[in-house]
């Protein structure tokens, strides 16, 4: 049963016979298909009295060759003659993946595919957003709605827990300032203003910013990718049928925690960030903590803290919107779950920093600065 | 008969014919947590034949399923696939013996980023690298023409597909090697009646041109009259009664007398007393089992 197939060929009658030996199984074919495929016609028949077992594929391979060179199989028993008719009944062209197009085509349809999906998904996402707005309504209108317990769970995730990490990251980020900041204004003989440039830095931007691309990066991607399996299994339409919105059970909580966690944690960030500036002063710029933190008060406007926490919420908005938009698109495949988690994060933290940008401009025009 | 005595019966069998079985499981036992699911469970697959596994909800059929096929190492117990022991085997050991079974699992579990015909070609692609790709795309072809699906179908990805074309495709990929024993999970759960005949009838015919050994989980009781040679009832942590549905029906245990003779069950019997006293008049299909 496991003997190698293997063929010879002969002549007989005046025409070329294959003939066939050993058993035709997947396992047993080795090159079999190939040499077949080098045999050139005419040949009479394809003899398989030889073959002591025979499964789908070498049967299959029996009759590829038999169509293409126009001859008959002959010999064998019953059951491996019935196989080779079966497969031959089967026979008829079939793709195996979609069609192909030229690399040209592909292209310019690619660059048309992803304009028109930049400019549908900032109309979804405008939509989205006014959808939130709606469902925030529906609820100020019944409060009794509200999902209170959602909400306190997310805190958790999106805020307590990343107490940790943003901590670490904006003490080394103040570092980080004060180091860089202090070589540069030492040519000047001004390292005083490193306090000036950290306090200044961390409370109007890098606090928040920084903070935004971190929860961006924790609590969209998880948004997307919740609402994206929820939706393949047909958990988001199971809700819908029950008479629960998902715009009010899944993505109002989301977005109501990071709205009221980025300020929070916003604030927080800054904090840190200015302590691990004034550790650096301490350590490397002689300037005991008491002195930094009297001339920090001094430097630092508090229309600085305001800059800060104004912008917060909206970041918050931004990211919790194009997590739970992005998830709530995912169709079809676990694929898409992956693609939408990524595209939630990128998008989010495009529009933040392109809002931050407007923020700037916009503050120094009111005179904030 | 009671059920002691066919479980006799069948251990007799199996010591005299012991190269004639496909899997052997001895003293399994599973449990998660503080439940057990099974307790010194024994089952012999005879080759060549299909065994429906029955047995109500929640009583460990797919986990007996996949403890055979290794997605699940039990506590305790022998299992043996074509007489090699498969109980802590890794995904890349006992090579020879994955090569030579296919299963389909209750959705399908297509690879959602591959097409149906790139689906089918997966095992070939892993087992059988050398296989020049022009055969392997013909091979995929006519895979997915023998389990009954459309040319039309082979192009498309899974999602575009509709439930019972995702079984077949799955039934498609599981065939894709030309296995010798087929698992096949709920395999027409979920299909409409039409489409569920159909299935049964085609892993019958599949099941004698290509002389496959089937281990069937069902809950359909019309698949077990149709197509099933034998049928294991799981039952009490154990499988309690192996044997053709007149054997089961001769014993008096309650859940199997419940099982066959309640109002489903009757209603299947009738169907193929009636379907066989049609076979008779007409044309009687010729014996066509292929071993």
């Amino acid at each position: 049963m496991n003997q190698a197939a293997d063929l010879a060929e002969e002549m007989r009658d005046g025409g070329k016979v294959i003939r066939l030996s050993g058993s035709l199984s997947v396992a047993c074919l080795h090159d079999l298909p190939d040499r077949l495929e080098t045999i050139e016609g005419p040949v009479g028949a394809i003899d398989i009295s030889g073959v002591t077992h025979i499964d789908t594929i070498g049967a299959w391979t029996v009759h590829r060759t038999a169509r293409r060179l126009d001859c008959v199989v002959e010999g064998g028993d019953e059951d491996s003659r019935r196989l080779v008719d079966m497969l031959s009944t089967l026979d008829e062209p079939v793709s195996i993946r979609p069609d192909h197009v030229s690399p040209l085509t592909r292209v310019v349809g690619q660059i048309g595919e992803a304009v028109t999906t930049a400019g549908s998904t900032l109309l979804g996402l405008l939509g989205f957003f006014g959808g939130t707005l709606v469902a925030s309504w529906s609820l100020i209108r019944n409060p009794r709605r509200f999902r209170i317990n959602a909400v306190v769970q997310r805190f958790e995730v999106v805020g307590v827990s990343a107490l940790g990490i943003i901590g670490l990251m904006s003490f080394l980020i103040g570092i980080v300032i004060a180091q860089q900041g202090s070589v540069q204004l030492r040519q000047f003989g001004m390292e005083m203003l490193t306090i000036n440039l950290v306090g200044r830095l961390t409370f109007r931007e890098l606090g928040v910013l920084m903070t935004a691309i971190m929860v961006a990066g924790r609590s969209g991607s998880a948004f997307a990718a919740q609402l994206g399996t929820m939706k393949l299994t047909e958990e988001v339409d199971a809700m819908r049928t029950i008479g629960v919105s998902p715009m009010e059970a899944l993505v109002l909580p989301r977005t109501m925690a990071v709205v009221i966690m980025m300020p929070l944690l916003g604030f927080y960030s800054s904090i840190v960030a200015v302590i691990g500036g004034g550790f650096l002063c301490a350590v490397s710029l002689d300037i005991p903590p008491i002195t930094f933190f009297q001339r920090l008060r001094e430097v630092v406007p508090i229309t600085d803290l305001w800059v800060g926490l104004i912008k917060a919420p909206v970041f918050g908005v931004i990211i919790a919107l194009a997590g739970c938009f992005q998830g709530m698109q995912v169709e079809a495949n676990a694929e898409e779950v992956g693609l939408r988690t990524t595209a939630a994060v990128v998008q989010a933290i495009f529009l933040v920093i392109v809002l931050d940008a407007f923020f700037a401009v916009f503050f120094t025009w009111v005179g904030w600065n | 008969m009671s059920d002691e005595e066919i479980r006799e019966e069948e251990r007799v069998d199996v010591a005299v014919e012991t190269s004639d079985v496909a899997i052997r499981v001895r003293g399994l036992r599973n449990s998660f947590g503080s439940q057990t699911v099974h307790d010194d469970l024994d089952l012999d697959v005879r080759k060549g034949e299909i065994l429906g596994v029955v047995g109500g909800s929640g009583t460990g059929k797919s986990v007996l399923m996949r403890s055979i096929i290794g997605l699940q190492t039990p506590e305790q117990g022998e299992i043996h696939v074509f007489g090699e022991s498969m109980i802590g085997r890794l995904d890349d050991e006992a090579l020879a013996v994955r090569k030579r079974w296919g299963v389909l699992f209750q959705g399908g579990a297509l690879f959602s980023t591959l097409t149906v015909a790139e689906n089918v070609e997966v095992p070939i692609r892993e087992y059988y690298p050398n296989i020049n790709p022009r055969l392997r795309d013909e091979i995929a072809a006519y895979k997915i023409r023998m389990t009954g699906l459309p040319a039309e179908a082979a192009p498309k990805y899974p999602a575009e597909l509709s439930g019972g074309m995702k079984k077949r495709a799955g039934l498609a990929r599981a065939l894709a090697l030309d296995p010798d024993l087929l698992f096949l999970d709920e395999p027409t759960a979920g299909l409409d009646p039409i489409g569920a005949a159909a299935f049964d009838d085609q892993t019958r015919s599949l099941q004698r041109t290509l002389g496959l050994t089937v281990f069937l989980i069902t809950h359909d009781l019309d698949t077990l009259y149709s197509i099933c040679d034998r049928v294991a009832v799981l039952a009490d942590k154990r499988v309690i009664a192996v044997g053709t549905i007149d054997e089961l029906l001769a014993t008096d245990h309650p859940w199997i007398q419940e099982y066959f003779n309640g109002p489903r069950g009757r209603a299947a019997t009738a169907a193929v007393t009636r379907e066989k006293g049609r076979q008779q008049q007409g044309a009687p299909h010729a014996p066509d089992g292929r071993q």
